[in-house]
């Protein structure tokens, strides 16, 4: 076997091999979080729109009358336009920022870079993967230019709302069929992102590192990789199920009898719960798809600030694996006001509060190694804390939630919305800001500012609770969820609370301005940064910032240390790198 | 904060003890056939539970060529192995595959056995059809279309990974085509081994 020196492929020449369609896994890599960039500030942008409404119902957003004419007529957004709202902004976040950023952004970029690798296993597969998020993104954006806009049914899209057509409201006809390809076709590239990611880790590590050296983030992104081989292969053909009954004429997801705007729908015996459990299938495990790679992140970083090795690394590991098998046995969580048998959600209830367990056996391992340390309070270590302190407020309600009787109060109100958005969306987010700052230096070759960045952390950080700690005590006091304005009922003495989560979600969003600009001044012209700027141990910060088209310079590293040795007598400081001779620190 | 210098990388010689990137090619299919798996197991669960929801299923005889379209199918396999041992025996020094040229006449053999069991495929959809059976006509004719129709598909994608490999050995001698063969010809079984679950299930269920 010793052609195995050469490269997967040439180094490309022109701006579009180069930039554009390039197979280098570092390009695809930031294109994913270009990508995700778009995303997130579309995402927020419809977040903002929705929590004006929710403050100020009967006020004009100014413009919005001429971007959406029949969904916000004068300005005012109808109680379906706001449904199209919800549902474009949950599914660009959980799907185009929440996996592509964390997962296969970073993880394109860092992979094989962190396991000796010059490229993933199969770099016209990864190049393809990206195209295809990016048409799935698009087809899903398209959506509100055609017919009556987008579709309304949630990022979940319950049959059979979702299955019926355009008797359904607006946005159920063409929008919703969009919606349907868009998520296919993710799932497509998601399935092939995972192959290569597993392959790569499986077969492509450089001499000497073993599964026991690999570093943390590298565990987080396979262990998520398993997860998405699994769970994206069931939402895929539960997608296609959906879309033949939209458009052929069957009746998977709908029932008999079923009369919609005045209409007898032709179908019939269809079961909408068998799209409730087929999507959560892939929903649940989905949830660890957009929080694991954090896991690693925060795991990979805190001991590089911490100047300490992570408490109980196998431990952590084994929590990893334990928290991916279990997320395939608490779907049914979601579903506990579903119809579904009242055994079943006792027996979902306690693979779920089993799950917390590893959960957070992890967030004291975070909190045990960062005990003691002289921490280095950096940017990408701010964000860290952060991570752990937005997972461990989220992850509390989840305690209240995973009771079927507590969650039969709870379920469809703002209690949900604030745990969800902390534990997996603001959780999420954290890791992706922590990776940013702390990987900049070697994805772009420059240093990001750090009096920025801790702007940045701070506003974020208190505007984030502004924003979801209220919506709790709003769930518990019965404030539902999905509806588009509260005037005249017993939810009106909630609406100051309301304006007051809508100013702090302006301002949060603003804060993120400091952070673009932050990226974009780092990306053109931020000092130059040195290989290992962090002095971290691990193979990234071996090779030069950035490092080249073969990521090693022809002269693939031989591995000789784990990932975690920091506090040791090392040659060059405190820490051992992965590449160093094995007379550099403790055997 | 003085960082110190990097460690310069170091120059490592790959020996054959490490793991190979032309490992990755069966890892790869092995893990898009457990995937592949994982999809029909849905499906599967589907069809179970969507005939349990409602009175409407409705029992159909499968066409008689879906038989004569699995013989060839698991034929097509035979004749794949068959020609990947040969080529596989031809030493990997040799300078090019002229030995083993006769392998590949059973790649060309399973490509045409593919494309008649594609056809032959087809051709029970319009036997179900002249019946009255179309994909909305009834649950059990709309799973037996998308069963037949998305394993179709897959044997599609196996005939031009059949083809792609095909030029890739007519091209270059050495392990990397024969590799590819090898990987192929796993998922080619594969499809015919996934057949065979999907006409017992279809002719158990529907």
């Amino acid at each position: 076997m010793t052609q195995t020196t050469a490269h997967h492929h040439a180094p490309p020449r022109g701006f579009l091999r180069t930039h554009v369609f390039s197979l280098d896994h570092k390009v695809i890599g930031k294109q994913y979080l270009d990508l995700a960039l778009v995303a997130v500030c579309t995402g927020m942008a419809l977040s903002w729109l929705m929590r004006l409404h929710l403050a100020w119902p009967e006020t004009p957003i100014p413009g919005l009358g001429k971007l959406a004419p029949t969904g916000a007529a004068g300005g005012v957004i109808t109680p379906e336009y706001y449904l199209q709202l919800m549902t474009m902004h949950g599914t660009i976040m959980v799907f185009f920022v929440l996996t592509t950023a964390p997962f296969a952004g970073f993880g394109n970029y860092f992979l094989p870079i962190q396991v000796g690798a010059e490229d993933m296993a199969f770099p016209r597969i990864n190049m393809m993967s990206f195209w295809v998020t990016l048409v799935a993104f698009l087809v899903l954006i398209a959506s509100f230019f055609v017919g009556d806009g987008p579709a309304l049914s949630g990022w979940t899209a319950y049959a059979p709302l979702s299955a019926v057509g355009k008797d359904a409201g607006p946005g159920q006809g063409v929008g919703q069929t969009l919606w349907a390809v868009s998520i296919t076709l993710f799932c497509v590239a998601q399935l092939l992102g995972s192959l290569n990611f597993i392959t790569t880790t499986l077969d492509l590590r450089t001499k000497g590192m073993s599964l026991a050296r690999m570093p943390f983030s590298t565990w987080a992104w396979f262990i998520t990789s398993v997860i998405g081989l699994i769970a994206f292969a069931v939402l895929m053909p539960a997608c296609i199920l959906l879309i033949l009954d939209r458009v052929a004429g069957t009746s998977f997801f709908i029932p008999a009898g079923l009369v919609i705007s005045d209409r007898l729908q032709p179908h019939a015996g269809g079961s909408p719960l068998l799209w409730q459990h087929l999507f959560w299938f892939f929903g649940h495990p989905e949830v660890y798809i957009a929080i694991l790679p954090g896991f690693g992140i925060v795991s990979h970083i805190l001991p590089v600030f911490a100047r300490k090795p992570l408490l109980g690394p196998r431990v952590m590991i084994g929590c990893l694996i334990a928290i991916a098998f279990l997320s395939y046995t608490v779907w049914g969580h979601h579903m506990f006001l579903s119809g579904m048998n009242p055994f079943s959600a006792t027996l979902f209830s306690v693979p779920t509060l089993v799950i917390t367990i590893p959960a957070t056996i992890v967030t004291l391992l975070w909190i045990g190694t960062i005990y003691g340390a002289k921490l280095r309070f950096t940017t990408p270590a701010l964000f860290c804390l952060g991570f752990v302190s937005v997972f461990v407020s989220g992850g509390i309600s989840g305690f209240f939630l995973a009771q079927p009787s507590i969650d039969t109060y709870l379920h469809g109100t703002y209690f949900v919305v604030g745990h969800f958005h902390f534990v997996m969306g603001v959780a999420a987010m954290f890791g992706i800001f922590a990776a940013t700052y702390f990987w900049a230096p070697k994805m772009f070759g420059r240093m990001m500012s750090e009096t920025l960045g801790k702007w940045h952390f701070w506003l974020t950080f208190i505007g984030v609770y502004c924003v979801f700690m209220p919506m709790h005590y709003l769930g518990l006091a019965g404030n539902v969820r999905r509806y588009s304005a509260f005037t005249d009922d017993y939810l009106k003495p909630m609406i100051p609370l309301h304006q007051f989560i809508t100013i702090a979600a302006l301002f949060t969003g603003a804060a993120q301005l400091i952070f673009l600009f932050n990226l974009v001044r780092t990306r053109l012209r931020g000092p130059k940064a040195p290989s290992n700027p962090w002095e971290a141990t691990t193979l990234e910060w071996s090779t030069t910032s950035p490092p080249p088209f073969d990521n090693f310079g022809g002269r693939p590293p031989v591995v000789h240390h784990g990932p975690n040795e920091y506090g040791a007598t090392g040659a060059g400081g405190d820490y051992v790198m992965q590449a160093s001779l094995p007379s550099a620190g403790p055997a | 904060m003085v960082p110190p210098a990097a460690p310069p990388p170091t120059a490592a010689p790959r020996t054959a003890s490490e793991p190979s990137p032309l490992e990755a090619a069966q890892t790869g299919v092995w893990l898009a056939i457990g995937t592949i798996c994982m999809s029909f197991a849905a499906l599967t669960s589907a069809m179970v539970v969507r005939q349990g929801a409602a009175p409407d299923w409705r029992h159909f005889q499968l066409p008689h060529i879906l038989y004569a379209n699995t013989l060839v199918l698991l034929t097509s396999s035979g004749t794949l192995e068959w020609s990947r041992r040969r080529i596989a025996a031809v030493p990997v020094g040799t300078a090019s595959l002229v030995p083993g040229l006769e392998g590949l006449s059973g790649v060309y053999l399973t490509l045409a056995l593919g494309l008649l069991f594609v056809t032959g495929q087809v051709i029970a959809w319009r036997q179900l059809a002249a019946q009255g059976l179309f994909l909305a006509t009834a649950p059990s004719s709309a799973f037996f279309y998308v069963f037949t129709a998305l394993h179709g598909l897959h044997v599609v994608g196996g005939l031009a990974a059949l083809l792609y490999v095909l030029r890739r050995l007519r091209r270059m001698a050495g392990p990397v085509p024969r590799v590819a063969l090898r990987a192929a010809a796993l998922y080619w079984h594969f499809m015919g081994a996934l057949w065979l679950y999907l006409l017992v299930i279809l002719a158990t269920r529907v």
